[in-house]
């Protein structure tokens, strides 16, 4: 049973971390059609910054963390705007250059960090309490676990009152149906696509802040690696439908921690396999509305 | 912003989608005053123009309105100058509700609720609905309340009836009606007797060009040349079956099959 519990907690803190980025890719494609696979890079400059500013406040305090997860979120937030203006807005609707730009964006960067930071694992260390344990009907669950989930369900209901209660959420939502209809109601909906980006980014920098403390260190490499499983969350869930990247991420989660754990390491296997499924039954996702 | 001049001059306007070319140097003018009917069998261009004016497809040419050019500008500008578009097949956005389709197309500080509850009040009372769940009637009425919301110097309106029973074509026709009181319509519509009765001006296209320019009713009246220039009475294929040799030779007879 304490097993169990571990699992799921340890699913659920990943799965978090998946959702943080899934968040923004799937707003990004839904709005934009865009694959946006520059959208680790954002992560991995989040976990730079956040590192970077917890340890010039010296100190693993409670206020350090709190402030190197808010300049993780601001910086994301940047990179990912500047990248929207930049490069994909001179690429509207042609997603063949799209996806070279942001691949080229994703391999140039990870070489910009390596240059800057270096190649090695930097180690990380949070407030005392992150290295404590709570007892859970009987699992000790690593405390990291319960902040990573609190502030996914936070960035989560933050996105969807945003999309709900704002005038860009409508724009958004309008133009995640029939983006050329919403140009033809007088909106410039380029500006809802810097928004969307700069929410994806601000998720993204606040995931990689979280996922240097959940794994215990930074690299160049950080962003790559959560990328793969989010894009595969994100069509598992349904491409544009933020509530099925949520779902997904959770699934995919804690389906990988169990069976790594359960049937000797094949996590990754079992979350292709899924998603092999998941295309082969329901090719527009579970929640994905078209296919 | 000259009164006197047409508000919206189109001069040898063309359009590609993809590799097709589905406008080809149309020329035509929409007084400030009324509703101009734009003509033509399926498939002949008509959406497309209309598209191109708006700048959602590809285009070339020159549009102006109230004189000011506007072909260079991207769609949304072109439609805060004051363009309302009432698209084919309605276009709301089926997961919005009501109300939310509405504030979406709402331009002003000050839209015109009064008039659209008036003339819709079965939409408005519908505010919390899914615009998706509508009927094709009310969804119409959903897509024309976008457009009267705000203050426009031009609507462009394409096949406002189409798909309705014959009550509801009567209510857009109404509608429409007391719209063209206080702003001119380009309106494409193939029910000619709702043309007959709106349209104070009638343009046709054929294969991507302007054949024929002149009054409305003139040219509904003269059977023979609705039927030559409309191809109505050759029911059933909607093109195709009548190049006949009319009283109007068509113009664009080195003619490379722009169909589908
Ligand atoms: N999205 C599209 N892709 C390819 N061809 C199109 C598209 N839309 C329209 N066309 C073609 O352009 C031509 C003109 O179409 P359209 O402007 O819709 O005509 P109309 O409104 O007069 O019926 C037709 O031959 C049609 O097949
Ligand atoms: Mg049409």
């Amino acid at each position: 049973m304490s097993t169990v519990v571990l699992l799921l907690a340890t699913g659920l803190g990943l799965g978090a971390l998946y959702f943080l980025v899934a968040s923004g890719l799937s707003l990004i494609y839904g709005l934009m059609g865009v694959l946006n696979f520059a959208h680790g890079s954002f992560l991995t400059l989040g976990a730079f910054a956040g590192w970077e500013t917890a340890r010039r406040l010296g100190g693993d305090s409670w206020g350090s963390l709190l402030l190197s997860l808010l300049v993780g979120a601001g910086v994301g937030a940047l990179a990912a705007v500047l990248t929207e203006l930049l490069l994909i807005r001179r690429l509207y609707e042609r997603h063949i250059e799209q996806v070279l730009v942001t691949v080229g964006l994703a391999l140039a960067t990870v070489a910009l960090f390596d240059g800057i930071w270096g190649t090695d694992a930097i180690f990380v260390t949070g407030p005392g309490w992150f290295d404590e344990t709570t007892t859970i009907l009987g699992a000790r669950v690593p405390n990291d676990r319960f902040l990573l989930i609190g502030v996914a369900l936070l960035v989560l209901g933050g996105i969807v009152a945003f999309l709900r209660f704002t005038r860009f959420g409508l724009v958004i939502r309008a133009g995640v149906e029939n983006r050329s209809m919403v140009t033809a109601l007088g909106i410039d909906v380029r500006r809802a696509f810097t928004v969307v980006f700069a929410i994806g980014g601000a998720a993204a920098g606040l995931g990689g802040v979280l996922a240097s403390h959940y794994f215990g260190y930074v690299s160049p490499q950080l962003g790559g690696s959560l990328l793969i499983f989010a894009f595969i969350v994100t069509v598992i869930g349904g491409l544009g439908s933020l509530l099925g990247a949520a779902i997904a991420s959770v699934v995919v989660a804690v389906l990988q921690q169990m069976a790594n754990f359960y049937l000797s390491g094949t996590g990754d296997l079992v979350v292709v396999l899924l998603l092999a499924t998941v295309l082969l039954v329901r090719p527009s996702g579970l929640m994905g509305a078209r296919a | 912003m000259s009164q006197s001049g047409p508000v919206l001059r189109v001069r040898g306007l063309s359009a590609r989608i993809g590799q097709q070319q589905v406008v080809e140097d149309v020329t035509l003018e929409v007084p400030a005053q009324g509703v101009t009917a734009l003509l033509g069998r399926n498939g002949v261009g008509k959406t497309s123009t209309i598209k191109a004016v708006l700048g959602l497809v590809e285009r070339n040419g020159v549009v102006e309105l109230d004189g000011e050019r506007i072909d260079t500008l991207p769609t949304h500008r072109i439609v805060q100058r004051g363009v309302g578009y009432v698209p084919e097949d309605r276009e709301v956005f089926g997961s919005l509700s009501v109300e939310e389709n509405l504030r979406l197309a709402e331009r002003s500080a000050n839209p015109r609720r009064d008039l659209v509850a008036d003339l819709f009040p079965d939409i408005i009372a519908r505010g919390q609905q899914a615009a998706g769940t509508l009927s094709g009637g009310q969804q119409q009425m959903v897509a024309l309340a976008r457009a009267l919301l705000n203050d426009n110097r031009l609507l462009l309106v394409d096949e406002p009836t189409k798909g309705l029973s014959p009550k509801l074509v009567g209510e857009v026709t109404e509608a429409l009606e007391r719209a063209a009181q206080v702003v001119p319509i380009l309106l494409v519509e193939q029910n000619l007797v709702v043309a007959r009765r709106l349209a104070d001006r009638a343009v046709v296209m054929a294969d991507g060009r302007v054949v024929h320019t002149g009054d409305a009713a003139e040219l509904l009246d003269d059977e023979q040349r609705v039927v030559s220039l409309l191809g109505v009475g050759s029911t059933g294929s909607s093109h195709g079956s009548s190049h006949d040799s009319g009283s109007h030779p068509d113009p664009s007879t080195h003619d490379q099959e722009v169909r589908s």
